[in-house]
């Protein structure tokens, strides 16, 4: 256990995709057995930051500390070994189309132990039955509504009982219901065992609800931070504008255009008449 | 000004189309190594391999044998038209052997398995990459590479050579079907014109050869266009059918080269 608490430690973190940065010198913490969220609009690379903290993308400067260890001075094994303590639930699932829900599930028991099969029987059952799908086991994944393959998907994220679970959208085009299963398994799940969270989304009010530490990210930078309450209050304008879903503000709500009254006349204006 | 500015710009468009080139011949490299270079468990791989076999190898037969068949069936028609009037139509055996065994059924197979086999396994793998399975299977800490990758692999190199032997059984049926039984040649000499005339090693072991280079390079494209695909649906169109027409060439290309090599005392 590293001595400051805290899982993950990102560090100067700046990681570019072409000349475009997706994130310019950002430095987040994610405290042991607490649920971190990180909210910002899309396309603001929060699916990357996962990424990142998995080790399937290495940052172009600073650092990604895990347990205390740097991703980056890891050989291809050892990767592996440290990404077999975190799971992580994509935004569609990605469950094994080829694969039943039972297989799914035992498939990270199967690559990683060798349990005799009955125990890896018990120990799938018991992980379907934490999110209620016991009875779905012979299903395959195309027979699964979106909410249940999330389920099923997070099942399998926590097989091996890893320290670290990342949430990629967990609640994204989910309907009422599922989404407060979900809401509650995530809960539930680190209340119980203590596993360290991090949920990635733009769905404020769910997040909030259930996190204990809130980063903002905007255009490649931590615009906010804090408890829940701290960063609902915030004074910031652009963090305002994100939390309670105003459609104007900071982030404007035209695309940049030149001046609408130009653009209008541009088109209809005969073309003798536009040069003169 | 303008022309010389363009005329650099198309230097400059041609350099980095090379380098690009080089680029993914570079990254396929890496990844046929990263899949291939480690001792597999056979406790999971082989019933992984099987799975590949059945689903690359088994499921291309249909076509194969028919396709076999009509390509057998179209040599003995055409060979003999032109055999009878030299009144040599007892060789018609001979040649139909002998252009079976060097040259189509290694490159006919590798063809149509380009086209069967090897779009199924870039559309699968970069669907499999567009739905996250790739990223998942490495986050839960298993090798895409070794897992997705390399199965299907040995199981191309290992299906083709034997869908190119089918082939050619085939065809030679087909060529006697048409030479002999309809065409009226003389069954003894079909089958013993074909057995002094056919070497094992110069025509047979030469054609086992080709389809062995073939299926390595057929299924290397298909794995790798599948695996370094855009992981969009344009992409994976993209991949599909560049994975089709990049084995065509390299095959027909290859060919050539090989049997310069082989064949070049005769």
């Amino acid at each position: 256990m590293s001595a400051s608490g805290n899982h993950v430690e990102i560090r100067g973190l700046t990681f570019r995709r072409g000349s475009r940065a997706i994130f310019d010198d950002v430095d987040i913490d994610i405290a042991r057995g607490r649920i971190t969220a990180i909210l910002g609009p899309s396309g603001t690379g929060k699916t990357t930051l996962l990424r990142l903290i998995g080790g399937q993308l290495r940052p172009d400067a600073g650092t990604v500390k895990v347990e205390g260890a740097d991703l980056a001075g890891m050989s291809r094994r050892e990767l592996y070994e440290a990404r077999s303590r975190m799971g992580m639930l994509f935004q569609s699932g990605a469950l094994f189309t080829d694969l039943s829900v039972y297989e799914n599930v035992a498939f990270p028991l199967r690559a990683h132990t060798r349990l005799p099969e009955s125990m890896i029987r018990d120990l799938v059952l018991m992980k379907l039955n934490a999110v209620g799908l016991r009875g779905a086991r012979d299903l395959m994944p195309s027979e699964l509504s979106g909410g249940m393959a999330r389920r099923v998907a997070l099942a399998r994220a926590i097989a091996l009982d890893p320290d670290l679970v990342m949430y990629d959208e967990p609640f994204a085009g989910q309907d009422p219901i599922a989404m407060g299963v979900l809401v509650k398994l995530i809960k539930s799940l680190n209340e119980s065992v203590g596993v360290t969270s991090v949920i990635v989304s733009h769905d404020v009010p769910e997040t909030a609800s259930i996190a204990d530490y809130i980063y903002v990210i905007s255009n490649g930078r931590v615009i906010g931070q804090g408890t829940p309450a701290e960063v609902m209050a915030s004074d910031s304008p652009e963090v305002r504008q994100f939390m309670r879903g105003e459609p104007d503000g900071p982030v404007p709500f035209h695309y940049p255009a030149r001046g609408y009254a130009d653009d209008l006349l541009a088109g209809g204006v005969p073309r003798e008449a536009g040069r003169g | 000004m303008a022309e010389q500015r363009d005329l650099l710009s198309r230097v400059a468009g041609l350099g980095a189309g090379a380098l690009e080139v080089i680029e993914a011949t570079g990254r396929a490299g890496i990844m046929l190594f990263h899949s291939i270079a480690t001792v597999p468990n056979p406790r999971t791989a082989l019933p992984l391999l099987a799975k590949q076999i059945y689903a690359i190898g088994v499921l291309s037969l249909v076509i194969i044998v028919v396709a076999g068949l009509f390509i057998g069936m179209v040599l003995g028609l055409q060979l003999y038209r032109v055999l009878v009037d030299f009144g040599s139509e007892a060789a018609l055996g001979q040649i139909v052997a002998l252009t079976l065994n060097r040259e189509l059924g290694p490159v006919v197979t590798a063809l149509l398995f380009a086209g069967r086999a090897g779009s199924a396994v870039t559309a699968e793998i970069g669907l499999m990459k567009s739905t996250e399975q790739l990223s998942s299977m490495e986050m839960i800490g298993v090798d895409p590479l070794r897992r997705i990758v390399a199965p299907r692999f040995w199981a191309g190199v290992i299906s083709m050579p034997l869908l190119a032997m089918i082939f050619t059984a085939v065809a030679i049926c087909g060529g006697w079907l048409v030479g002999v039984e309809w065409l009226g040649v003389y069954d003894g000499s079909y089958w013993s014109a074909m057995q002094n005339s056919v070497e094992f090693g110069e025509d047979v072991g030469n054609g086992i050869i080709k389809s062995v280079v073939f299926a390595s390079v057929c299924i290397w494209i298909a794995v790798f266009q599948g695996y370094d695909a855009e992981p969009t649906s344009e992409g994976i169109s993209r991949a599909t059918t560049r994975t089709v027409v990049y084995s065509s060439l390299a095959v027909l290309g290859l060919d050539f080269l090989l049997t310069a090599v082989m064949f070049k005392g005769f």
